[in-house]
């Protein structure tokens, strides 16, 4: 930070913006290691430091020496740990750090590019040495994720300099509380925390109730296979603090909470950090910036309960309490933590705000559909080859989504499905792969937005068995408080597990949806009211899987172990050997260049050698009485 | 009848440490019972009993509600953990990469279930849905260290290093 005091007023900000721009400015030269928690369980925290030593200790005849700093993350982990050098913007990835030397040597001293690290395109085969050339971020309208990646998320000024806190002068200045609140109602902004609630409206009515408000950011994250809320926390900080700043302006609160999950440990880091950096300025705590508006931030960390990412749970649980959600009818905007008004909107919510207060309405509203405005950030993973975080406009079609940006299926495997929501979405099949994606839309497709997690399912992967995961994991993670959920769950699960373990009886897919319509309509709380999605839509689209398990005793996917055997087809098997190599029971056997064979009690059925394969070569076949 | 080894594990409570995390950490407030108790799991590895109860009157809370509290959420422990602490995500993306099945083939291989820690008190095996790093499917967090894309060779292997270390 340039300074350490307190930003006193208005013009004390735009002055130490001018400053921090100033010196931004002047260090155009600069290598970015992306230090997100995918790149750094992929050792690029190694790559920084050894190129800082590099860089440190070397002559290497540049004019200006670059200065190296690690960013958040990306969002497209699995190709990390990426590299990238400025003022050129030529993109590395998947960066060792033997290669470290080469980059200083050939990119930093001579401006040679290095082919083997650039990104090659799965679909174009070819070599780019750009991101803006890259599909995976070509095809992205990336306006929340817009500074991740350029700036040092552990730098306030770094923020600062790209915009941080303007909104917050701009409402601080020149707009009422009620205009701000106008102003997002009119942007359309829903929450994106998987309800979709309009979140003007939300805000309205929290400001309409007396006494000390509280204003909370539901950073739980809790549906797996979804990490949008940590890539921004740990590469945005300050978008969602500000974004929670506009809010307790509008509403009317003084404290702040984030709760977060404590399986998150780099973004509750950042946090920490980029909260006392924003104390220190004085853009949070008492009379901010010289105005008689007070709030500040606390840090609440949650101990692994997907159920305290329900409202009044979460409410609970920062009271230190056990995180049981309550029924709905008292309204926690009235009544909600220490029984106080109480306004809970998701990470990516408040992070929607900032440009919206700054822009306008207008701005933010061009983008989306009739009901569904601005942008959404999916999780892309599963069986896709480009996975990561992709921001697109709402209505933006499945199709462009997973082939256009994700780069389709890896080794051209069939897609059957892409889930999203999480736990309480579903399954939608490749016939719908055209439907923009919106609220409304995947909702009647049986799915649900939810958080914006998106998995992708391929051959391999057995609709049964999703069912059975989904199920298993809300039986695991219910809170027991009421019953149709508590006993429901239990019983679809016993009855998922016998279809999986070849004991299914036909009249159980009538019993799955009875007791679907029971869980999902007598629930206390949205874990169970959803709960019967995956098992709905899966029994809707894949009805043909479940009566195959049930009727034939075979799982073509592969996944229900005793439902197949794997085989290798002797007409396509190369003899490349790669099966042999990955599988972990020395089960196959064969000579290099002639077809390989599967030692049937020998294998563990784990799969690898079927997912591995790129001959198309290994088939799960029915098991022979 | 030998007693169980998990007494011998059991962790000697330091009262000091116990006041400076309650009060100067997290200033003596029941709302903080949540972080208090993952900074004591922090120090000693999980709960152990005396601590729990010392907290209890500290905050004046009933022992009931501490124990509630302690076993609704997933991530405390009320038993001494291992040396070693390895967690399999069963996250979706993991588990559709076949995460439950190393899960499986490793417990049966130390001989222990989920949640439980190996007789040596080496391993304490655990799973967690979805670490956020669903990108290196399947992922394993070893002591703390991101492991991308622990299929079973890999997994097996991490066991093995480990296992030599001692
Ligand atoms: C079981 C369950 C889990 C939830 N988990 C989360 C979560 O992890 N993150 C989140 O933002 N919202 C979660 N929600 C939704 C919240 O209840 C709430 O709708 C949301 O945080 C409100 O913020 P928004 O309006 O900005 O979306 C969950 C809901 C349920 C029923
Ligand atoms: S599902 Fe395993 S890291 Fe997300």
């Amino acid at each position: 930070m340039l300074s350490n005091s307190k930003l006193k007023s208005i013009d004390d900000f735009y002055k130490y913006h001018n400053q921090v721009k100033e010196k931004i400015k002047e260090t155009e030269n600069v290598i970015t290691v992306c230090c997100g928690t995918g790149c750094q369980a992929s050792g690029s925290v190694e790559v920084l430091e050894a190129l800082k030593e590099k860089i440190k200790t070397e002559n290497i005849g540049v004019k200006v020496k670059p200065i190296v700093k690690s960013t958040g993350c990306h969002g497209f982990c699995s190709r990390g740990p990426l590299v990238i050098l400025y003022p050129e913007g030529i993109y590395y990835q998947q960066v060792k750090l033997k290669d470290v030397e080469e980059i200083v040597e050939k990119t930093v001293k001579q401006g040679e590019l290095i082919n083997n690290l650039l990104y090659k395109d799965p679909l174009q085969k070819e070599k780019v040495s750009k991101a803006e050339e890259i599909p995976f971020y070509a095809r992205q309208t990336r306006r929340v994720l817009q500074n991740i990646g350029e700036i040092d998320p552990f730098e306030i000024d770094e923020a600062i300099a790209h915009g941080s806190y303007q909104a917050l002068v701009k409402a601080l200045t020149s707009m009422s509380p009620q205009e701000v609140i106008e102003e997002v109602k009119k942007s359309g902004l829903r929450g994106l925390g998987g309800a979709g609630f309009p979140t003007g409206l939300k805000w309205q009515y929290c400001s309409s109730y007396p006494g000390e408000k509280y204003v909370i950011c539901n950073a739980d994250e809790g549906d797996p296979g979804a990490f949008m809320d940590r890539s921004l926390l740990e590469g945005d900080p300050h978008r969602v603090l500000e974004g929670m700043l506009l809010a307790a302006y509008a509403i009317g609160a003084k404290e702040g909470y984030i709760y977060i999950r404590f399986e998150y440990p780099l973004a509750v880091k950042t946090l920490h950090t980029a909260i006392a950096q924003a104390r220190s300025l004085g853009l949070l705590g008492d009379n901010i910036l010289g105005t008689d508006f007070s709030f500040d931030i606390k840090i609440s960390t949650g101990a692994g309960a997907f159920v305290c990412g329900e409202s009044t749970a979460l409410m609970a649980s920062l009271e230190g309490k056990v995180g049981r959600p309550r029924a709905k009818y008292i309204r926690s905007v009235e009544k909600g933590f220490r029984n106080s008004p109480s306004n809970l909107n998701n990470v990516e919510t408040y992070a929607n705000v900032p440009s919206i207060i700054l822009k306008g309405w207008e701005w933010f509203a061009e983008l989306g559909t009739e009901k569904s405005k601005g942008t959404k950030i999916f999780a892309l993973t599963g069986s896709v080859n480009n996975v990561g975080l992709v921001e697109v406009p709402m209505g933006t079609s499945l199709r462009t989504i997973i082939y256009d940006i994700g780069g389709g299926t890896p080794k051209n495997r069939e897609f059957k499905a892409v889930q999203t929501g999480g736990p309480s979405g579903g399954c939608i099949p490749k016939e719908y792969l055209d439907e923009p994606v919106d609220f409304e839309r995947l909702t009647s497709l049986g799915s649900i937005m939810g958080s914006g997690g998106m998995i992708v399912m391929d051959q391999t992967n057995c609709m049964v068995d999703v069912a059975r995961y989904f199920v298993h994991f809300l039986v695991e993670e219910s809170c027991g408080q009421c019953t149709p959920c508590r006993e429901g769950l239990v019983q679809m699960e016993e009855i998922l597990n016998r279809i999986t373990q070849g004991e299914g009886r036909l009249e159980d897919i009538d019993k799955l949806k009875d007791l679907g319509e029971v869980v999902g309509g007598f629930s206390l709380c949205g874990l169970g009211k959803s709960a019967p999605n995956p098992v709905l839509s899966t029994l809707k689209y894949f009805k043909h899987e479940y009566l195959e398990h049930i009727e034939e005793g075979f799982c073509r996917s592969g996944v229900c172990k005793k439902l197949f055997n794997f085989e290798i087809d002797p007409d396509k098997c190369t003899g490349c050997g790669l099966c042999k190599r990955k599988c972990p029971a020395e089960a196959i056997s064969g000579e290099k260049k002639s077809p390989h064979k599967i030692e049937q009690n020998l294998c563990i059925k784990c799969g690898e050698c079927y997912r591995n394969c790129n001959f198309d070569s290994i088939k799960p076949v029915p098991i022979k009485k | 009848m030998s007693e169980c080894k998990c007494k011998q594990l059991e962790a000697q409570v330091d009262y000091n440490l116990l006041d400076k995390i309650i009060d100067e950490e997290y200033g003596g407030d029941k709302e903080n019972l949540i972080m208090i108790l993952q900074a004591i799991q922090k120090e000693y590895n999980y709960l152990p009993k005396d601590a729990l109860v010392y907290l209890a009157e500290k905050l004046s809370l009933p022992i009931s509600h501490i124990y509630e509290v302690v076993t609704f959420y997933a991530s405390f422990s009320l038993k001494p953990r291992g040396k070693h602490i390895i967690q399999i995500c069963t996250g979706t993306a993991c588990h559709l990469k076949g995460s439950d099945k190393v899960v499986k083939e490793l417990c049966s291989r130390l001989k222990v279930e989920p949640g439980e820690t190996t007789e040596d008190g080496l391993f304490t095996i655990e799973t967690v849905n979805c670490v956020g790093a669903c990108a290196l499917a399947m992922v394993s967090v070893v002591d703390g260290k991101y492991h991308p894309s622990t299929n079973q060779s890999e997994m097996n292997k991490i066991i093995e290093e480990l296992s030599q270390g001692e």
